[in-house]
């Protein structure tokens, strides 16, 4: 027994939705100066639970203690003057504002609006390797880059217990690795950081302690040391350690997805697509492997017809899509799992079926004529649902109360849908427990079995590299090498994705 | 059971709306008192004088104008397009339409038609300006519409003059040229009063059904709820943003165009300076108090129509009936918070709900 107060202590808290009970007595001691892992499966209750503690939900029963003392948490702002911040599933940052708006937006008694607030974003920024340039523009910054801008914010605003809720989902190994390096300089300082993950490997490389939720209460607290990554998928859900593989090649010599010189350019006229040439034949998955940030996000929006080419030719079969509407490419047989689900995947007030007609509006079973079918919605909804399993109590409540896994699950099965010949996926399982990773691969190749042609972004690269055919490495919008998924390791990749041998650019 | 009724948005609304209008009384009353008059009676002269037939005629009669003019906010609010040109949108639109009517004879139906589809014309064409404005030049709407009231309001005041569309209707009133018998549309009686009621009141249930329909089952409108609740998601589906920016703006002024017909054709038949103006900035008000949907903007505008109708007794009184304009703002202001209020009330109500019934599966 140490003699300091435990930082955060919870206990028998239960919390209820609609149709669910999100949290059910749980009960959590997280140490101060540690990192305390939570992992459970989608829907378990974790992003529910650090909200409670965050002040943005209230609990219906238990209690909450920081420091030794209970506290009652009505709101963030509670939670912020006891040290809690907290860094979302889903990013909460003003799109239209800069880094540095967004960052002192609400705390601008800390340190004003001018130099003074810039100064100190420029050292925390520093301090932490953050590498945040305060007068971006958020809607021009990648998932990654927010992530990071995130963090700042919560460090501003001077935590003390920092609240990560899955923060590597976005992040390639390097960056994962800097995280991590970041959180043990926090734990140094006496800092506390709570972290919920899905990647257990991770989870057991950083976490001093790691708790287990299943179906919202707390199951087994463990050691790291004690326990393997498999012995920790067992204690979430019962089932091992999927592994993404592929078994024999699919890829045939049609070609479905043709793109000629590529080029896109930014609002400042920089190439952020640069001359990007590539072939996807039916039955092949083509994995692009870069570090966020580097033109991924770009070149899905330039197929999709989201972004105009400056130079270049896109064609999905002889059809040369090319100044085609977006619309038009979807129907002529493109899926896309986009990479921020919230800002381009889902309607979060509307109910699900309704989500699923989205980007399917001119498609049955979700249209007659100019009518919506809504039965037929409706059952395909629940057909999505069951093949998919998105833990939910019925297809009428609101893609917001979905777990962030589950959203993903509902987009991953809706856009399989309606036998796509080209599926743009980009992080397919980011967010996803163990047990749904390994049926959307299953998914995946199955549809590769029956021809379907697949663009794969990911950040996770056991994912790129088992379930590739083809992969091509991207740095600055230019498509700079190709690799053997067959004989090539996370790290070697890892070292392509930073430009190995030259100068990467900060 | 009251989980069930609460489970419904619509309940909710009702209720938030009813709580809303109690709390304005309340304001209304209070403001009474401290000028010096009676609540109770005042309120009371108001309804008694409200549920005269006569009245019931005036009232609804309104009530179609401001339904029409509600529609049309709401289809842009259902996407965040702030049209507030509505009210250039219908006064240019019925001016134009009654000087088409006034000036063509064409027999009986086909006239009608003619007139109403001038009026639909111009109110779209009306609003496809700033549309095209916003979508090329991304100037914002909202301060494009208002200007465009403006310069409605002078082209109006420029073509209502005698030789160019107006001729003299009496000594202190000029107008179009009054439309002749064949473009008319008698009223409809009504029990125990001589005023008929409008019978193009049924262009405004035609319309509330219309735009139920569009919004709820179409293509169309679910594209158009997409681009309102996200608009990044609605483009990464395939809604095509700037389309969608004219077409909205232009239904929008379309359904504003239909304002002013069931009073020209029905009792003035002329667009003189009498004709009624602002009911295209009273349409925002109901629209918000109806929350953009066909059924709530029918109970606000009879509502707002009402309270109109019945003020006029509190001149005999001697109370100004500029308190009923308080009442109006207070409804407004209170129904924002007391939607709220209530839809937390009634996710509460909701858990418990599920906390009962898992009571029952656990014991
Ligand atoms: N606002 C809400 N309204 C209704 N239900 C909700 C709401 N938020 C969460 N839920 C439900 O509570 C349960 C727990 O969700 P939560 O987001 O905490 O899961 P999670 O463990 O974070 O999962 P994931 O790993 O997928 O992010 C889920 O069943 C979810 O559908
Ligand atoms: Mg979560």
């Amino acid at each position: 027994m140490s003699t300091t107060e435990p930082a955060v202590e919870l206990h028998g808290i239960t919390k209820r939705f609609p149709g669910v009970v999100a949290n059910h007595d749980i009960d959590i001691e997280v140490a101060a100066g540690t990192v305390h892992a939570i992992v459970g499966e989608n829907g378990a209750g974790k992003s529910t639970l650090m909200k409670i503690l965050y002040g943005m939900q209230r609990p219906d029963e238990g209690t909450i203690k920081v420091d030794g003392v209970e506290v009652a948490l009505h709101s963030p702002s509670d939670a912020i003057a006891r040290g809690i911040g907290m860094v979302h599933q889903h990013f909460m940052l003003a799109d239209n504002l800069s880094v540095l708006e967004n960052v002192v937006l609400g705390a601008e008694r800390l340190h004003g609006i001018g130099g003074k607030a810039r100064r100190r974003i420029e050292e925390i920024s520093h301090q932490y390797g953050l590498g945040v340039e305060p007068d971006r523009l958020v809607e021009q910054l990648g998932v990654g880059a927010r992530q990071r801008v995130e963090i700042l914010k919560v460090l501003y605003r001077g935590a003390k217990i920092l609240i990560l809720d899955e923060p590597t989902a976005v992040l390639v190994p390097q960056e994962v690795e800097e995280l991590f390096g970041n959180l043990r300089d926090l734990k140094r300082e006496g800092l506390t950081v709570i972290f919920i993950s899905h990647k257990l490997d991770e989870v057991l490389s950083v976490a001093d302690t790691i708790t287990v939720i299943r179906r919202g209460t707390t199951v087994d607290t463990v050691r790291p040391g004690d326990v393997t990554a498999r012995q920790l998928a067992e204690l979430m859900v019962g089932s091992e350690l999927p592994v993404p593989e592929l078994r024999e090649s699919t890829v045939t010599d049609v070609p479905v997805l043709t793109m000629d010189g590529v080029t896109v350019r930014d609002a400042t006229g920089r190439a952020v697509v640069d001359d990007v040439s590539l072939t996807i034949h039916e039955g092949e998955i083509l994995g692009i492997a870069g570090v966020e940030g580097n033109g991924q996000a770009e070149l899905v929006e330039a197929i999709m017809g989201m972004l105009p080419l400056a130079a270049g030719v896109v064609r999905l079969g002889d059809t040369d899509l090319t100044g085609m509407a977006t619309r038009r490419r979807r129907e002529a047989g493109i899926g896309f799992i986009p990479e921020d689900r919230h800002r381009h995947g889902l309607l979060l007030e509307s109910p699900l079926w309704e989500n699923r007609i989205l980007g399917h509006q001119t498609r049955p079973p979700n249209v007659k004529g100019g009518l919506i079918d809504r039965q037929g919605a409706r059952n395909d909804t629940e057909r999505i649902v069951r093949d998919y399993d998105v833990r939910t109590p019925n297809i009428d409540v609101t893609a917001a109360s979905l777990s962030g896994g589950n959203q993903q699950k509902l987009i991953v099965g809706r856009e399989m849908s309606g036998d796509p010949k080209l599926l743009i996926a980009a992080h397919p399982t980011r967010g996803v427990d163990v047990g749904a990773q390994s049926a959307i691969w299953d998914h995946l190749r199955h549809a590769r079995a029956e021809g379907l042609a697949v663009l794969l972004i990911s950040a996770d690269l056991d994912e790129l590299i088992g379930m590739s055919d083809t992969l091509r490495v991207i740095l600055r919008g230019r498509l700079v090498g190709e690799a053997d998924p067959a004989t090539i390791t996370p790290d070697q990749l890892g070292s392509l994705m930073t430009g190995a041998g030259e100068e990467s650019a900060a | 059971m009251i989980h069930r009724l609460f489970a419904r948005s619509w309940t909710r609304t009702l209720v938030a709306a009813f709580v809303a209008l109690v709390f304005s009384i309340a304001i209304t009353s209070i403001v009474l008192s401290i000028s010096g008059f009676n609540p109770p009676s005042t309120f009371q002269a108001m309804f008694e004088f409200g549920k005269e037939p006569d009245s019931i005629v005036n009232t609804l009669n309104k009530a179609a104008g401001y339904y029409l003019s509600a529609l049309a906010v709401a289809v842009g609010f259902r996407m965040n397009l702030f049209n507030i040109g509505v009210d250039g949108q219908y006064r240019l639109a019925a001016m134009l339409a009654a000087a088409a009517g006034g000036a063509w004879s064409l027999p009986p139906v086909l006239h009608q038609l003619v007139i109403i589809i001038v009026a639909v014309l111009v109110g779209g064409l009306w609003a496809a300006v700033p549309a095209l404005l916003k979508v090329t030049r991304g100037v914002s709407e909202v301060i494009s519409t208002i200007m465009l009231n403006f310069i409605a309001t002078g082209i109006i005041a420029y073509l209502l003059n005698p030789g160019r569309l107006a001729v003299q209707l009496g000594p202190n009133n000029i107008g179009t040229k009054t439309i002749s018998r064949s473009g008319r549309v008698p009223g409809t009686p009504f029990p125990g009063t001589d005023l008929k009621l409008y019978s193009l009141l049924v262009i405004a249930i035609l319309a509330g059904i219309g735009f139920w329909f569009m919004i709820n089952r179409t293509r169309f409108g679910f594209d158009l709820r997409a681009t309102g609740l996200s608009q990044s998601a609605a483009v990464a589906s395939g809604v095509d943003a700037r389309r969608m920016v004219v077409m909205a703006m232009v239904i929008s002024g379309a359904i504003a165009g239909l304002i002013g017909m069931p009073q020209l054709l029905g009792e003035s038949y002329t667009y003189s300076l009498n004709f009624p103006t602002g009911i295209g900035l009273t349409g925002i008000g109901i629209a918000l108090l109806g929350r953009n949907g066909p059924v709530g903007i029918a109970f606000a505008s009879l509502l707002w129509a009402f309270l109109d109708v019945s003020s006029q007794i509190l001149d005999f009184n001697d109370i100004p009936k500029e308190i009923v304009a308080i009442t109006q703002a207070a409804v407004l202001l209170s129904v924002v918070v007391v939607y709220e209020v209530v839809s937390r009330v009634g996710q509460r109500i909701d858990q418990r709900h599920v906390a009962a019934q898992l009571g029952e599966v656990a014991a």
